[in-house]
């Protein structure tokens, strides 16, 4: 590990007596680690040909992979882990023993420029603990996002936490800088917040929701001398819930998805197994993080959004209210309503076919694309991207038909693992 | 045979113009060495080019941008199969938009692969800080890609860091950057200086990680192994792979700590206490409305939508629930049917300003359509459950009228379900005991038909001209 080693924590300081920018960088990353987002996509197009730094081309970039499998797009830090609130699932929280820190403005500034002329990040994603007020917070990471711009005319992505009780003033000012803005709903269930959360109020994190779409769609409105008004988080807004830390069913955690996305026009919800965090509070003892259930839960959440899926029809699939774990929630939707299959490739609609397990999204457009030019057969599915292996008992191709296949009682059997025995002790 | 000689750099240019001319003869694919510096010279000699035959030549903009692509693929028979494509192109103009195509789906997977790997190049390059000692900051990087891409991936570079020189060497070629991109051949794999900067990145690469999720899986699909020897900080991964389940098992161990004796004071200074002692201020009922839990509606809606006017108004307004605008901005009576409303009543005369405009039932009730929320009428129960805080208001401000728009608020307020439409234009009596005008709602006469919606708006207009005639009076 070179220069870099480890502390009894288990955080990765170097060891020095003073605590250095090295140190400090340990700590402020260790200590936002536990927010999912890291996407720089889908804000406006520009580069730095015509001064300052940097650029963004509607694609986003992981610049490289941790091996928990996520992805380091931007350069994502606490501005200080001090918090006056006390979330029993945090491990900023007030009560939590965790080594403290805190960079200065110019520290952030630094580090995001370094980093990005080095072209490892895509910019940043400035989180903080709340340290005195809301608005003494806000107005730090509004600071830090106006140096970047302003002062260095930095191009390249900026998402900023937003603090729900922060005044409506200072995330005005947030949002002429920042790409992104985001708020964590925390959890998916109001009670839950209220009980682990007891600083934060779930009205308040969804009136700034509210305030934030507002704020978009007056800045898309032209004035009426016919001038736009300045781009506002162009790249909208996110947002955040911890899975496993309460008693919520994936349900109850897609209807809230649901319900966000309807209100607020999120671009995405992140889920995120909750974490064993270091020193963690007696309120919430640690469990392994439930992985297989977050994959599940973002399956789904594309469902809702690209494949035309109502939160409560992936609910009914599943009477206990919780995903099946053992296969994905659109083969499992079909099994559960066999009868509207098998699908004809060569006719069904667009809508149909995206119902159709082992088709995605892509494959989807080059079907319609294709059968226009004739006969789809099997091995132009396979070509075409299809997952014939899941696809087989719930479509009929000129080549292909299930047969008794679609209603086979042993249908699930075939697509899920099988069975492990347990290891003896 | 017929040799084409193609340029290190340029590359596609050189065969866009030599295929053009030789489609034009329509020279047969196999007939044609596509050559380039590593190409042995031909056995027997070459045939010479011919010149240009009869045929017109057409390529689609879609193929073009393919074959612009494709030209970056490490395989040397990239430029035979696009120069099979452009021949097949002449007389089938549509095979090459057929996904189940053998070639169409060869060329499509070919540039698939190219992007992939200019995107690789764009997310994975490391620069390495130059000494230096002119104006501008000078960087530098190896880069070892799996196609040809220096040409294509570098552009991207040159928009990003205007303001610094830079270059990547790269076994293809070296491109230099100091206000345009130059292109030079390669050379040996340069040495750079320590970078400060570096050192920086591997404890935040080490640190950003979470221990408690190993997904190798997902790691290794999005950055692929043949990429790790671009990427100084993936050393680190084995380490912190190893290291990993007993950082785990070290959180679980060490379990929950007494908190510093500060935090307990801390706490306490902050944390507010829900005040549920009945209110008596207007303003009190609100702070206490605004945490409003009676019924399941707020776990959906944003906020609670108090009641805004005049708190010592004589007239009370009271709509069914607030929509979608109100919702969102907190506040009653802002959306389409809350504009028909303020307007209607201007027309009448009446004040929204000097009057208390509030809901039966303060939280939104909806059913999330994609995008939308749909408006759903709120139940018998959730108006019961939100009578408990109208009533606050209704006490508070002690009307002299109040108008009931539409059947909840009438429901509400008089405890009578029974239809509307003999009832409206009518003065009953509330629960309170106070009198109570009946009325249309307005979202009502935004959603009936033209001709019936003329008749409400009408009868709605009456309906307040007579409530601003019974304040006068």
């Amino acid at each position: 590990m070179g220069a870099v080693e480890r502390n009894t924590a288990g955080t990765y300081i170097p060891a020095m007596a003073v605590r250095t920018l090295q140190q400090k960088l340990a700590i402020l990353s260790d200590a936002a680690k536990y927010d999912a987002s890291c996407a720089s996509s889908g804000t406006t197009r520009r580069d730095s040909r015509a001064g300052g730094i940097g650029s963004t081309e509607g694609m986003g970039i992981c610049h490289a992979y941790t091996p928990d499998g996520r992805c380091i797009s931007l350069l994502k830090i606490l501005m200080t882990n001090f918090c006056i609130f006390d979330c029993a699932y945090c491990i900023n929280r007030v009560s939590s023993n965790v080594e403290r820190a805190r960079f200065t403005p110019e520290e952030v500034v630094s580090l995001t420029l370094e980093f990005y002329r080095r072209n490892m990040i895509e910019g940043l994603f400035l989180s903080s603990g709340i340290i005195r007020s809301p608005d003494e917070t806000m107005s730090q990471m509004v600071r830090i996002a106006r140096m970047l711009r302003v002062d260095h005319g930095f191009k390249g992505y900026i998402h900023l936490k937003t603090i729900p009780d922060a005044s409506p003033d200072l995330v005005a000012q947030a949002g002429l800088f920042a790409d992104r803005l985001s708020v964590n709903i925390e959890l998916p269930q109001d009670a839950s917040i209220r009980e682990l959360a007891p600083e934060k109020r779930p009205e308040t994190i969804r009136a700034a929701m509210a305030d934030v779409r507002l704020s978009r769609e007056a800045a898309k409105e032209k004035t009426l001398t016919g001038k736009r008004p300045p781009r506002f988080a162009p790249a909208g807004q996110s947002t955040q819930m911890i899975i496993g830390a309460d008693a919520a069913t994936d349900r109850d955690i897609l209807k809230t998805s649901a319900n966000l996305y309807s209100g607020y026009d999120l671009k995405r919800v992140y889920y995120s197994a909750f974490s064993p965090i270091p020193d963690s509070s007696a309120a919430l003892p640690l469990i392994k993080p439930p992985l297989m259930r977050e994959h599940r839960l973002y399956q789904a959440d594309w469902l809702m959004r690209f494949y035309g899926f109502e939160a409560d029809e992936i609910g009914a699939a599943h009477p206990s209210g919780f995903l099946d774990l053992a296969i994905d929630p659109k083969l499992s939707w079909a099994l559960a309503n066999r009868a509207q299959f098998p699908v004809d490739v060569a006719r069904a609609s667009r809508e149909m076919l995206l119902r159709v397990p082992g088709f995605g999204t892509k494959t989807v457009t080059r079907i319609l694309a294709a059968r226009r030019n004739g006969p789809v057969r099997y091995a132009d599915l396979l070509r075409m991207g299809a997952i014939m292996s899941k696809a087989q008992p719930f479509v009929t191709l000129p080549d292909w038909h299930p047969g008794a296949l679609t209603d086979s009682a042993s249908l699930r059997a075939r697509f899920a693992p099988k069975p492990e025995q347990l290891q003896l002790l | 045979m017929i040799r084409i000689d193609l340029p290190r750099f340029g590359g596609f240019g050189a065969w866009r113009d030599a295929a053009r001319q030789l489609a034009t003869g329509r020279i047969d694919p196999a007939q044609v060495t596509w050559a380039d510096d590593g190409t042995p010279p031909e056995l027997f000699g070459a045939d010479p080019v011919p010149p240009p035959g009869p045929h017109p030549v057409a390529a689609t903009k879609d193929f073009l941008s393919l074959a612009q692509t494709v030209a970056s693929h490490s395989d040397p028979e990239r430029w035979a199969l696009l120069y099979t494509a452009l021949i097949r192109l002449q007389d089938n103009r549509g095979f090459i938009t057929n996904p189940a195509d053998p070639l169409t789906d060869r060329l499509s997977r070919m540039a698939k692969s190219v992007r992939r790997d200019i995107h690789k190049m764009h997310a994975f390059v490391r620069f390495h800080e130059l000494p230096g000692d002119g104006p501008r900051r000078s960087f530098g990087a190896w880069f070892e890609p799996e196609h040809l891409i220096l040409e294509a991936a570098t552009p991207f570079f040159a928009r990003r860091f205007a303001d610094m020189d830079w270059l990547i060497a790269t076994p293809e070629g070296i491109a230099r950057f100091d206000g345009a991109i130059t292109y030079a051949p390669p050379a040996s794999r340069p040495d750079f200086p320590a970078d400060a900067s570096h050192a920086l990145w591997h404890t935040y690469f080490a640190n950003i990680f979470n221990p408690a999720r190993i997904k190798t899986d997902a790691m290794r699909s999005e950055m692929p192994r043949k990429y790790w020897k671009n990427l100084p900080e993936t050393a680190l991964i084995p380490e912190m792979l190893a290291d990993a389940p007993r950082r785990v098992q070290a959180m679980r161990d060490a379990g929950a700590t007494d908190a510093a004796a500060f935090a307990a004071r801390v706490t306490a200074r902050i944390r507010q206490i829900p005040d549920d002692t009945p209110p008596e201020t207007l303003e009190a009922a609100r702070e206490q409305a605004l945490r409003c839990t009676r019924c399941d509606l707020c776990h959906a809606a944003t906020q609670t939508v108090w009641g805004e006017g005049d708190p010592a108004a004589a007239l009370m307004i009271v709509g069914e629930a607030p929509g979608d605008h109100e919702d969102l901005q907190g506040r009653p009576f802002v959306g389409p049917a809350g504009q028909l409303l303020r307007q209607t009543m201007d027309q009448a005369g009446l004040d929204p300003a000097q009057a208390w405009m509030t809901n039966a039932v303060k939280h939104f009730k909806f059913t999330p359509r994609g995008k939308r929320r749909i408006h759903q009428n709120p139940a018998a129960g959730e108006i019961r459950h939100c009578k408990w805080w109208l009533d606050i208001e209704r006490r508070m401000i002690a009307p002299r009228l109040t108008v009931a728009l539409g059947a909840t608020a009438a429901f509400s307020l008089t405890g009578n379900r029974s239809p509307l439409t003999p009832r409206r234009g009518k003065l009953e009596t509330t629960l309170d005991g106070g009198p109570v005008l009946i009325t249309w709602h307005p979202s009502l006469i935004l959603r009936l038909d033209p001709a019936p919606a003329a008749a409400a708006r009408e009868q709605f207009a009456a309906d307040l001209s007579e409530a601003a005639r019974l304040m006068a009076a």
